[in-house]
């Protein structure tokens, strides 16, 4: 596995150059929005799969993480406007801590009734969030974003290359993970936790690594989120549609290694985009919904599962 | 400001509003308490009951209640048909935990959608003679839309706590519960009860439903605040106890009645998930628990 890692940062280093090649490129905005949401659930989805898919703890709760991220970087706005990447450090740190505050979560809770505290807890985040004025409160805030950026021509363009970026750092971490002994461990404790303890996997250390990394990726894509929308208001920042598409995009692309997440949510994330514009935000939410359970239920390993299986199959017709 | 008048009622409104907990949370103790189908979907199923009931009644003026019993049986067959998928494609495979329950979090979402689509946003209500009527025992308000919904909550619980303890098919899904294999042994198949059992679920989620509009206008996204209800109420009663979720339906009934008069009602939604967090953290069976 070893060698694999110079080969895979190498082109992760090259994708983040060729998106900023792209801004120079490229004029439309509107692509540039789109893109920013696609690789924002990128970030999202495979954040999701480092908790959900490796070690087998279903977060419903994606939108506390992505929403607390987007308010701390709301509330630093309103105090004293700070460039981007303190944001994206402070969204990282406070859902990173919310993160490890449900690591410890799963001392008590497994299986149905974590997820529901992950579900509790992003109501009543937002039900705190809509009662604190500061933030906009209930009605929400505009938030202005910086009239310019150095190397790019408007901010929308920057905006779209820093989550880009963001993407490829979150799917390599995802990937660093599951090429090293965590990511073993997490997978130890996905299939069987009391087995897994006995063998002295360190679960409470793999389990609270995974939830802090897990929230942490979450709220750094909530960061810049407020400047995206430049309106921002809690329905909006806790919407149900990021729980149920970080958690759609693992299932229709795999849940058990990196590439399954990025699959799923560049072609779901893509279709959406596809479907918004051309159909309505409705039927959207009824493709991702049906997706879902579709696919959970005809094809629990995902398309990465689908094409292996394929594979398999003319590999056999041929031996 | 704290009469003994204002603490009564908010007494009454909560023990009412505790019977209408009972009528939601009982399809879930059976699924989910008895049969360990951790169906998060029930509050969908719960507001698919509420939208037939105002479909019935905008439409054909029919009675809320009667429509919600009526549509029962149709939806008995769903339930029937979703425990049938849910069991294929998970229960039978042993992947129910995580999958399953991704199955249903994709069933409410989908539900939730699907309404929003055939229905709207909007808030919507039904008409009956004894909605926005009232009648008092001294200085204590009883408002009809709670009360009856309060009567028929005490109804279901009661009628599926004999049907679980006095009748053969209500004890063969207790049998289940406690021991599946060895029901299996005696020559009974446990997937039927259990399809049967879940079948009912639904069928009472939808009795509760039409219970819902009754207390107060429903629009389609309401089902999420409903998740924390029923499985605060699942839970604190012990899994799968109907007298305990009778119990557990009222103190949260009484807690949030309390929360609200006293806090302002913006609060009352962290009071179940409130408890269901305690009860998890400190007593996990439940006050009834097996």
């Amino acid at each position: 596995m070893k060698n694999g890692k110079g080969p895979f940062l190498i082109v992760a280093a090259a994708l983040i150059v060729g998106a900023f090649l792209i801004t120079i490129q490229m004029e439309n905005r509107f692509y540039y929005k789109a893109a920013y949401v696609v690789l924002q659930y990128v970030v999202l989805a495979t954040a999701w799969n480092i908790l959900g898919g490796y070690t087998g703890y279903v977060n419903f709760g994606t939108a506390a993480f992505f929403a607390m991220g987007a308010y701390t970087a709301v509330a630093l706005i309103k105090t004293w406007k700070p460039p981007l990447y303190v944001l994206l450090v402070a969204g990282g740190l406070v859902s990173g801590l919310l993160g490890l505050g449900i690591g410890y979560l799963t001392l008590r809770l497994r299986g149905v009734f974590f997820s529901i505290a992950t579900l509790a807890l992003a109501i009543v985040l937002q039900m705190l969030v809509s009662n604190w004025d500061y933030v906009g409160g209930g009605a929400g805030t505009p938030v202005l974003k910086p009239r310019s950026v150095p190397l790019f021509s408007n901010y929308d363009e920057f905006l779209f290359f820093v989550m880009a970026a963001l993407a490829v750092v979150a799917v390599s971490t995802a990937w660093l993970i599951e090429n090293s002994w965590v990511g073993r461990g997490m997978a130890a404790i996905r299939d069987n936790e009391e087995a897994a303890e006995c063998m002295g996997v360190p679960i409470l250390k793999i389990k609270l690594f995974a939830t802090t990394v897990s929230g942490a990726l979450m709220g750094i894509a909530g960061a810049p989120f407020s400047y995206f929308v430049v309106y921002i208001e809690p329905t909006s920042a806790f919407h149900l549609d990021y729980a149920v598409n970080s958690l759609a995009m693992p299932m229709v692309g795999g849940t058990t290694t990196w590439i399954g997440p990025l699959v799923g949510a560049v072609l779901v994330g893509t279709a959406q985009q596809i479907a918004t514009v051309t159909l309505s935000s409705e039927m959207n939410l009824l493709i991702v919904g049906s997706l879902l359970v579709g696919f959970v239920v005809f094809a629990p390993d995902g398309l990465v599962g689908l094409f292996g299986k394929i594979r398999a199959r003319i590999a056999g017709r041929e031996a | 400001m704290l009469s003994v008048e204002f603490f009564l009622n908010a007494l009454m409104a909560g023990i009412l509003l505790g019977g209408f907990y009972a009528a939601i949370s009982v399809g879930l103790s059976l699924s989910f308490g008895l049969l360990d189908v951790v169906n998060i979907a029930h509050p969908a199923f719960i507001l698919c009951g509420s939208y037939v009931t105002f479909y019935a009644n905008e439409h054909f003026g029919v009675d809320p209640i009667i429509a919600g019993v009526v549509f029962a049986v149709p939806f008995y067959f769903v339930g029937v048909a979703v425990y049938r998928i849910y069991y294929n494609s998970f229960e039978k495979t042993g992947a129910e935990s995580l999958r399953g329950l991704v199955f249903f979090f994709g069933l409410f979402f989908l539900i939730e959608v699907i309404l929003i689509i055939t229905f709207g946003v909007d808030y919507r209500l039904v008409q009956a003679f004894y909605i926005g009527k009232s009648t008092s025992i001294g200085p204590v308000g009883i408002a009809y839309r709670l009360f009856v919904p309060f009567m028929v909550g005490g109804i279901l619980a009661t009628g599926l706590y004999l049907f679980l303890s006095k009748t053969f098919f209500g004890r063969a899904i207790m049998a289940v519960a406690q021991d599946s294999l060895a029901v299996q042994l005696m020559g009974v198949d446990p997937i039927r009860i259990k399809t049967v059992a879940f079948g009912i679920s639904i069928a009472t989620a939808v009795i509760a439903g039409s219970l819902l509009i009754i207390i107060g206008p429903v629009e389609p996204t309401i089902g999420r605040e409903y998740i924390g209800r029923v499985f605060a109420v699942t839970v604190l009663g012990g899994l799968g106890s109907m007298t305990g979720t009778l119990v557990g339906a009222l103190v949260l009934g009484v807690a949030e009645s309390f929360t609200s008069s006293f806090f302002g009602p913006s609060w009352a939604l962290a009071v179940s998930f409130g408890i269901l967090l305690i009860c998890l953290a400190v007593r996990p069976s439940g006050l009834f628990g097996r």
